[in-house]
């Protein structure tokens, strides 16, 4: 009781210290200079974060455009495709992705993808492309995790039911089975997308954090997590309150989308 | 079970409060704080300086050169730590005493054949005005500039220094010296500055105005990226921190700090 209850407490007191410490900038400041000002330089009093907020949706995007449909079709390959036996050993070893320490996915991105990028495709290397494919992997276990087991949670039934009706394994796999756990694949991809958004470590590594709007896959840029991780040690006054200011707008879009994965999830509890 | 854990915290608290008292007793103490690039050198000294002494005992806290001065300041620290090339003005009322110095050398990758620049190309490298290193007697590549982040002891020092620096918006930005050096290393067209500490020889220091980033040059007073490192102090040191401080700037502290990548202070 205890326990949930700190846990819950915690919950809130970030909250409440985050706004308490961001909310007023957005006064001060003005909350569209904040949020759609294109220059980002503290010590010129300057604070737009309008290149950063578009960074961090590349980068999002683009590590959803590769983590998905990998771990989708994971997903659906071992536990359509694969004896449960291979499923029981494979699926943990998967989960183990999880718990590599995110500097060592950086720490390989720095090393061996960034050159490789800049080698083969040009620019500077450390880029959203570089930080799309390294968040592309970290999310690989969440969505392989939670869709496996939405997957898994289809009756058999309706599977069977498929096949009777004369219809192909891979029309009963595409049409019954993956309609049937469509919100937990969708609260898995959401769950994703929350975890992407709030990665820091490995994405200051790789991703250049230059400050400016980003025009390709190729260029640097800076997230909104980067830039509070970067300035955090040094900032005082004013440049401090819109470092946390930048903390709330993260929060709030994290909050939103846990807020539409446990709906999600709600949603295709009542339907099954 | 809640009264249970009450008695132990109770009792920790109790250890705690004994402990402190204890030191504060038998020995000495005072702590020193700021620019982490100094802290390793200060954490060095001052085991050096309590294996000799042991009646004293020094606390070393990093937090950057900004709370160096602000420790010093309010007297959370007796000694201050900054790395910068002027003192901010509400540094005024502190004691303030030059115990090293540290080059900042501009660095590209070896495979790069420029080898010297001038300040003023320095300057319109990093504004973004030059682009390309075809510009400066190289290869046909964009110039991939590298630079620390907004706050960073070692940004505002080559900044003050090279003078009117607007950084251009394309600059890739890390946060140490240690991930400048291996950005540069791993890209050709990328050139950076970093500690003259960190050199070595997987990155290239480059001429500037004609001369390297070496000790002889700095001791020499050509070349211009220099930055002194402040000890502060309110007011006159005391006792033990003054005997600490005349320890730093003594044959044997300065021999540590010059064979650790550090320059004299004299």
């Amino acid at each position: 009781m205890l326990v949930a209850f700190s846990a819950l407490a915690s919950l809130l007191l970030i909250a409440v210290f985050i706004l308490k410490e961001g909310v007023p900038f957005f006064f001060k400041y003005g909350l569209g200079h904040f949020l759609f000002g294109l220059t980002w330089d503290p010590q010129a009093g300057q604070f737009g974060i309008y290149p950063m907020i578009v960074a961090s949706l590349w980068v999002t995007l683009g590590a959803m455009a590769i983590g998905a449909p990998l771990g989708i079709a994971g997903a659906i390959f071992l536990n359509e495709f694969v004896p449960r036996s291979v499923l029981r050993v494979v699926k943990p070893t998967i989960e183990l992705l999880a718990g590599i320490p995110s500097v060592v996915y950086g720490f390989l991105g720095v090393m061996v993808l960034a050159p490789f990028i800049r080698a083969h495709l040009g620019g500077p290397g450390l880029s959203i492309l570089a930080a799309s494919v390294i968040l592309g992997i970290m999310v690989l276990p969440t969505v392989i995790s939670i869709s496996t087991d939405a997957i898994g949670a289809v009756p058999n039934s309706y599977r069977e039911g498929a096949l009777a009706l004369g219809a192909t394994r891979w029309q009963s796999v595409t049409l019954v089975t993956v309609k049937a756990a469509r919100s937990g694949i969708i609260a898995s991809i959401i769950l994703a997308m929350g975890r992407a958004l709030g990665e820091t470590m490995a994405v200051i590594m790789v991703v250049g954090n230059a400050v400016k709007v980003p025009h390709s896959a190729l260029d640097s840029a800076r997230t909104l997590t980067a830039n509070i991780a970067l300035e955090m040690g040094y900032a005082t006054g004013l440049h401090r309150e819109a470092l946390f200011a930048t903390g709330v707008v993260l929060f709030v879009v994290i909050m939103l989308l846990n807020a539409m994965a446990t709906s999600a999830i709600k949603a295709g509890g009542r339907r099954a | 079970m809640l009264r249970q854990w009450m008695s132990w915290a109770g009792v920790l608290f109790l250890a705690g409060v004994l402990a402190v008292a204890g030191c504060g007793k038998q020995r000495a103490a005072f702590t020193m704080a700021g620019s982490t690039a100094f802290q390793p050198f200060a954490e060095k000294l001052a085991d050096q300086y309590m294996a000799a002494h042991p009646d004293v005992s020094i606390t070393v806290q990093g937090g950057g050169s900004a709370v160096g001065v602000q420790a010093a300041l309010s007297g959370a620290a007796q000694i201050g730590m900054a790395d910068l090339v002027t003192l901010p003005p509400e540094a005024s009322p502190l004691k303030s005493l030059v115990v090293a110095r540290d080059g900042i050398a501009i660095v590209v990758s070896p495979k790069n054949p420029v080898t010297q620049l001038t300040l003023d190309q320095v300057r319109r490298i990093f504004n973004g005005e030059i682009r390309t290193w075809k510009e400066l007697g190289g290869d046909d590549h964009p110039i991939a500039v590298v630079s620390r982040e907004a706050g960073s002891g070692t940004r505002s020092s080559f900044e003050q220094i090279v003078g009117k620096v607007k950084l251009t918006p394309e600059a890739i930005i890390q946060d140490s010296n240690g991930t400048i050096r291996e950005t540069v290393a791993n890209d050709v067209n990328a050139i950076g500055y970093l500690s003259h500490g960190l050199l070595n020889d997987r990155i290239k220091a480059v001429e500037v105005d004609g001369y390297l980033c070496t000790e002889e040059s700095i001791m020499a007073g050509h070349y211009r990226l220099v930055r002194p490192i402040f000890l502060l102090t309110r007011g006159e040191p005391g006792a033990t921190s003054k005997g600490f401080l005349d320890y730093i700037l003594s044959e044997e502290g300065q021999s540590m700090i010059h064979s650790n990548g550090l320059i004299r202070a004299k």
